[in-house]
């Protein structure tokens, strides 16, 4: 291993410009002649939208113009999509209502956009909003997923019941033949609580429309912009994709909430023409971002654990319904059917596995992806029902879960997936050891001693990332496929451009993947550029969500390594006059078998542009290849968290006394960044556990958590100090890649819940309670009577 | 948020005069509350009278009796004062739980009264220590001085110069924040007098901060932990949101009351 | 519209602005100094945070002109002669910077924090302080260790 290569802890290479304010967020960007936009929404959750009156707010100081449905329907703006067909047991596919950029009709959640104001400031702009007067005809509204089926409250015209899908895996008259035959069985109602996604920098756009060359530019605030591309020209009708231009530069986050194509940057390139050209600039306020970014989760869910006499599960059951909002956002279909139940099998050798999923729709902001999208949902309710068998068969939950793991591989289970590689056992015991299990005792009896309840909890979690095989998504109904693609440009000074379809918002892809190039080539990692997030620049791209970018997206750079290595071999052996098999390339060298020839990399590539020594009709001039790379399975990272927290018995509040992690991530790149990015995890998973939820209210509808006064993100005090944190790693390598790695990015938001809740659960010696178990929450729990009605 | 006419009067009665004159103006010295309300289009005053520039209306005096805080001293610097934490250590403490710190470098104590938010910190001090809050007009003792929520006994164009605290025997402040807005979900102030009286003051439960006769006799008698058993706050009235229950609110009161008593030095 | 004057990391700088205009517009906008960032309406993020006369303020909540005659000081203006400063050097050796957003006012609320409570801040009072910077990366766990090692530095 080199200072630099695989492995190595390097600093990261884009941090300078971040710690200097040099950063280049969307918001920073500010084009010549450019307007604002300031978007009318919804004040009701659900209203047919009776009249528009534009013409005092038209008048009003600095505004260029006002827009409404009228004005995208005469232009024939196509709606917003869900990509992911999803078809119900019965074979009828799911339920797409409409989902115009500006409402048209009728509104369905708080938040909804209904007209967009074009003014020469951003103050001008909202001013005029306020101004805009419509009139609605309020319906009856719904935001409770477990009301929606039986509700009057009818979201869209296409789905009479509000139920999106009724889908199901598995073999159900098989589990119900299991659950017959079984010794115990255990249930339990579970709430997956509704999260809002919150990266620190809000949505934003800029849409420009060239009038000389009919060409457009949308600076937005994208995980994955070829995606937006794509979807702007195929489905909106906006422009074709060569006269598109999609820049997501510096993103400040995205945890899922920046994969999708909203109405609002979709109306920044739309409203620029209609304009006559100005740019159209767009930035959501936090409070704009509460209303309209995808939330995520939102699932009610039952489930029924069957186990023999020996302790040995034999089936499970589930009944999910997921909110899906008010319309269906660009994977959202995906996240609570192939995201969620496929993995419903844990590590855990489940012979048979039902579920079934109804989505509904809901008068509440779409819900899609979020930090784990579907895998979260299912680690949770696996987890803890899990936890709950082991302690009604008064098993240790360690020990039942080391009697169901799975241990031979590759595994099928019966719900898709056939995981390739992985070693629990070794996980488990690793965590056991790190959070020194065996002496929970003491601990709690010291936290007893002032006056606290201490609880331990476990979560051994798998997830499927690095999505995926394009020929398995598109069989389970996916619009596109999930490859990933790279171009590896050599210079001829033998500096290094790496154009990536990958998508950096946080994850260090300028670090990471620039050590990749380094350990192939030899080459010093500060002469390695990734340039991402341009479709002028990176031809095609899916981006970066699901933990991808390692497992897909630096194969595909490996790949066209792999061709650079074999083009420059054949230049080195042209020049050395040397048969290309005799050729040898190691730490940035080209040697000749059985001389002392050699030659540098960049000598290489200087002789590949300079095509003076060799036959350019033999060989092609330049360094420069290109791969796309499909993989051939989902990768299958998986690990053991363990949890303790300390319960205040007077005041309900719950503190993570420690917090352990020990995740199998295949091969790493760089330990540092992989860290970091459990740490990030793990605290969004103890977000959802102790302090996040939305709350609509359900009698106005309105999103009563709307902003930060009452939306209580993770701040460094709720997390366990430094020397009670602990990490560690376990490692199989990932058998369908190449580098052997498998996806670290969503690890701690699923593994975390059921590790903090069975924590609190197993201090109070209460069956369940929900999240986020707030002081509240845990005090209500707490309170005798409640205990005793249990 | 809207425009308006901003004035930075060097003297209070400038100050005053300023606002007389103005259609719909507001006084500001940090801004923390009042910003945050303009921008959220709640409030849109015709003119800002910043108070800031004001000579000598920062500072603190520690006089025999009484520790005098001018109405633009800043929370930070109450809570680093070293005079103020031996003197009343429990007013510089619980000046260093208002907000965060950068709400601390600006917030002022004036307007952090003047305001009589029912979560805000200061005011449970003011009563909870018998305090007298002084104006350029007036001296108004802390029990008559917060009438509702949002609400005092401030007059028109009335500018909060100082607040004197009487320096107890013993004195408390304990804090349940709100998990997310870092508010007071319930706030006690516990002090004892040299005479022995006790003055027990609680914010965030009610819809201004309150009084506890129930308790403050009690530990009139015996200044004790156990001198507050059995006697709970009562949860009607008081307020109740996604974060607590009444219920609970009575309950925390009840918590955190023992642990000032506990605590007061 | 008013005109304003004030010290902007040592240099002094003016403009017009509506009373209204908040000191982060000023210093984004009429400035182009785009490294101070907004991350919330209701003053609770941090993102913003800057310094005025040497203490952590939240610029999107203090009106530009109330800071004139002010010094004002910016994620731009803490690196000397080229040299980053500790709590820079701090963040990038300790990792404590993912997408990079609340980086600026997490730095500059952290150099207030170790300015006032010196080399020896405990863990406890950094992760207290910096209650109103919030990050959704990091998790903070390296943003507490960047903090108490640029304290040992500063």
């Amino acid at each position: 291993m080199s200072d630099t290569g695989i492995g190595a802890r390097v600093l990261r290479k884009e941090d300078k410009r971040f710690i200097t304010g040099k950063g280049q967020y969307t918001d920073d960007i500010n084009l010549k002649d450019q307007t604002y936009a300031y978007f009318v929404r919804s004040p009701h959750a659900h209203a047919t939208i009776k009249a528009i009156n534009t013409a005092k707010a038209k008048k009003m100081p600095g505004v260029v113009d006002i827009f409404t449905s009228k004005e995208v329907e005469e232009d024939k703006i196509g709606g917003l999509i869900c990509g992911w067909m999803i078809h119900s047991k019965d074979g009828s596919g799911m339920k797409a209502g409409p989902h115009p950029i500006l409402a048209s009709g009728k509104v369905r959640f708080v938040g909804d956009q209904v007209a967009v104001v074009i003014a020469e400031t951003r103050e001008q702009a909202k001013a005029a909003a306020q101004a805009v007067a419509v009139s609605y005809g309020v319906l009856p509204h719904n935001v409770d997923a477990g009301q929606a089926m039986k509700t009057k409250a009818q979201v869209h015209d296409v789905a009479s019941d509000n139920r999106v899908y009724n889908w199901s895996i598995g073999d159900e008259a098989a589990t119900d033949a299991a659950f017959r035959s079984a010794a115990h069985v255990t249930k339990l109602d579970l709430i997956n609580n509704r999260l809002i996604p919150n990266a620190m920098e809000t949505r934003a756009a800029i849409g420009s429309y060239d009038t000389g060359s009919e060409h457009y530019t949308l600076y937005t605030t994208s995980q994955n912009p070829h995606v937006a591309r794509l979807v702007i020209s195929a489905f909106h009708g906006l422009a074709p994709e060569h006269k598109l231009r999609v820049i997501a530069p510096d993103v400040g986050g995205g945890f899922g909430s920046k994969i999708f194509i909203y109405g609002e940057e979709v109306t920044c390139v739309w409203a620029s023409k209609r304009i006559g050209g100005r740019p159209v600039k767009w930035t959501a306020d936090r409070s704009e971002a509460f209303l309209s970014d995808a939330h995520g989760r939102d699932h009610v869910s039952h489930a029924e654990l069957a186990m023999d006499a020996s302790g040995k599960i034999v089936g499970l059951k589930v009944h999910t319904i997921a909110s899906m909002g008010a319309y269906l956002s660009t994977f959202s279909s995906c996240v609570p059917t192939y995201l969620y139940a496929t993995l419903l099998s844990g590590q855990y050798d489940i012979p048979n596995i039902y579920a079934e999923v109804d989505a509904v729709y809901t008068n509440t902001a779409p819900v899609d992806a979020y930090r784990g999208a579907g895998r979260p949902e299912a680690t949770y309710l696996l987890e803890r029902i899990v936890e709950t068998a082991a302690r009604e068969l008064k098993i240790d939950p360690a020990e039942f879960r080391r009697r169901n793991f799975i241990t031979q591989f590759p595994h099928q289970t019966p719900v898709i997936f056939c995981y390739d590689a992985g070693d629990y056992g070794a996980a488990l015991d690793k965590a056991l050891e790190l959070s020194d299990y065996r002496n929970f005792a003491s601990r709690k009896a010291a936290s007893a001693k002032n006056g606290k309840l201490r609880g331990v909890g476990f979560s051994a979690y798998i997830e499927a990332c690095g999505i995926a095989p394009s020929a398995a998504v598109g069989s389970l109904g996916a619009g596109v496929g999930l490859w990933e693609s790279a171009e590896v440009r050599v210079n001829a000074v033998g500096t290094v451009e790496v154009l990536t379809g990958s998508h950096s918002h946080g994850q260090g892809h300028e670090t990471t993947f620039a050590q990749l190039v380094s350990e192939r080539l030899g080459v010093d990692i500060n002469n390695v550029a990734i340039v991402h997030g341009d479709t002028d620049k990176v031809q095609m791209g899916m981006g970066t969500y699901g933990s991808r970018s390692g497992a897909v997206g630096m194969t595909a750079i490996s790949k066209a390594l792999d061709k650079i290595e074999a083009k420059a071999k054949r230049v080195a052996a042209a020049v050395m006059e040397a048969s290309t098999d005799d050729i040898d390339f190691k730490d940035g060298t080209f040697t000749v078998k059985g001389t002392d020839k050699k030659m540098a990399f960049g000598e290489v590539a200087l002789a590949s542009y300079v095509g003076h020594k060799f036959n350019s009709s033999e060989i092609e001039i330049g360094l420069k290849e290109t791969s796309f790379h499909d993989p051939s399975n989902f990768v299958f990272p998986a690990g053991v968290h363990i949890c303790e927290v300390e319960v205040d018995t007077e005041t309900g509040l719950t503190k993570i006394a420690s917090y352990t992690a020990v995740d199998d991530f295949g091969t790493i790149i760089n330990p540092m960044i992989v860290e970091g990015q459990v740490q990030g995890g793990v605290a969004q998973g103890i977000g959802q556990a102790l302090l996040e939820g939305a709350h609509y209210d359900r009698d106005s509808g309105q999103l009563l958590t709307g902003s930060y006064m009452d939306y209580n993100m993770p701040k460094a005090a709720n997390m366990p100090h430094i020397e009670n944190f602990k990490l560690g790693f376990t490692f199989t390598k990932c058998p369908s890649n190449p580098l052997g790695m498998k996806g670290c990015g969503e690890a701690g938001a699923i593994a975390a819940p059921p590790a903090v809740i069975n924590a609190i659960t197993n201090a109070l010696g209460v069956r369940d309670i929900a999240m986020p178990a707030t002081p509240l929450t845990v005090w209500n729990a707490m309170q005798p009577m409640k205990r005793a009605a249990e | 948020m809207e425009n308006f006419n901003y004035h930075r009067p060097a003297t209070v009665n400038a100050a005053a005069a300023l606002l007389k004159k103005s259609k719909g103006g507001s006084y500001m010295a940090g801004g923390h509350t009042l910003l945050p309300t303009m921008k959220q289009g709640l409030a849109s005053p015709s003119d800002i009278i910043d108070l800031t520039a004001i000579k000598g209306f920062s500072g603190i005096t520690i006089g025999k009796s009484a520790v005098v805080v001018k109405g633009g001293t800043t929370h930070m610097e109450v809570a680093t004062s070293a005079a103020v934490k031996k003197a009343i250590p429990a007013l510089a403490e619980l000046a260093g739980k208002i907000g965060g710190v950068h709400v601390r470098h600006k917030g002022t104590i004036g307007g952090s009264i003047a305001n009589s938010d029912p979560a805000a910190d200061y005011p449970s001090a003011c009563l909870g220590l018998g305090a007298t809050i002084v104006t350029n007009k007036r001296k108004i003792p802390a029990d008559a001085f917060f009438t509702g929520m949002f609400q005092t006994a401030l007059k028109d164009g009335e500018i909060i110069t100082e607040v004197s605290f009487p320096i107890p025997k013993k004195s408390s402040h304990m804090k349940f924040p709100n998990p997310a807005s870092r508010y007071a979900l319930v706030g006690v102030f516990v002090s004892q007098d040299a005479g022995g009286k006790v003055r027990v003051a609680v914010t965030g439960a009610g819809p201004k901060v309150f009084r506890v006769p129930d308790m403050e006799a009690a530990l009139s008698k015996s200044f004790a932990v156990s001198a507050l058993a059995g006697i709970s706050a009562k949860a009607k009235g008081l307020n109740a949101d996604m974060h607590a229950t009444a219920e609970y609110r009575a309950h925390l009161i009840g918590v955190l009351a023992r642990r000032a008593v506990e605590a007061a030095k | 519209m008013p005109a304003i004057s004030m010290k902007v990391n040592g240099k002094a700088v003016s403009g017009n602005v509506e009373n209204r205009t908040l000191l982060v517009d000023f210093i984004r906008t009429n400035l182009g100094l785009t490294g101070t960032h907004v991350g919330c309406d209701t003053s609770q993020c941090g993102a913003c945070v800057v310094h005025i006369d040497g203490k952590a303020v939240k610029s999107c909540t203090t009106l530009a002109v109330a800071c004139e005659g002010a010094s004002v000081t910016t994620i731009e203006g803490i690196a000397k002669n080229g040299t980053l400063h500790p709590m820079q050097q701090a963040f990038h050796e300790n990792h404590g910077l993912q997408c990079g957003f609340c980086t600026p006012g997490m730095i500059m609320a952290s150099i207030d924090i170790v300015k006032r409570n010196g080399k020896k801040v405990s863990e406890e009072v950094i992760r207290r302080e910096l209650s109103q910077n919030i990050c959704r990366c990091t998790g903070y766990h390296n943003i507490v260790a960047a903090v108490q090692s640029a304290a040992e530095k500063m």
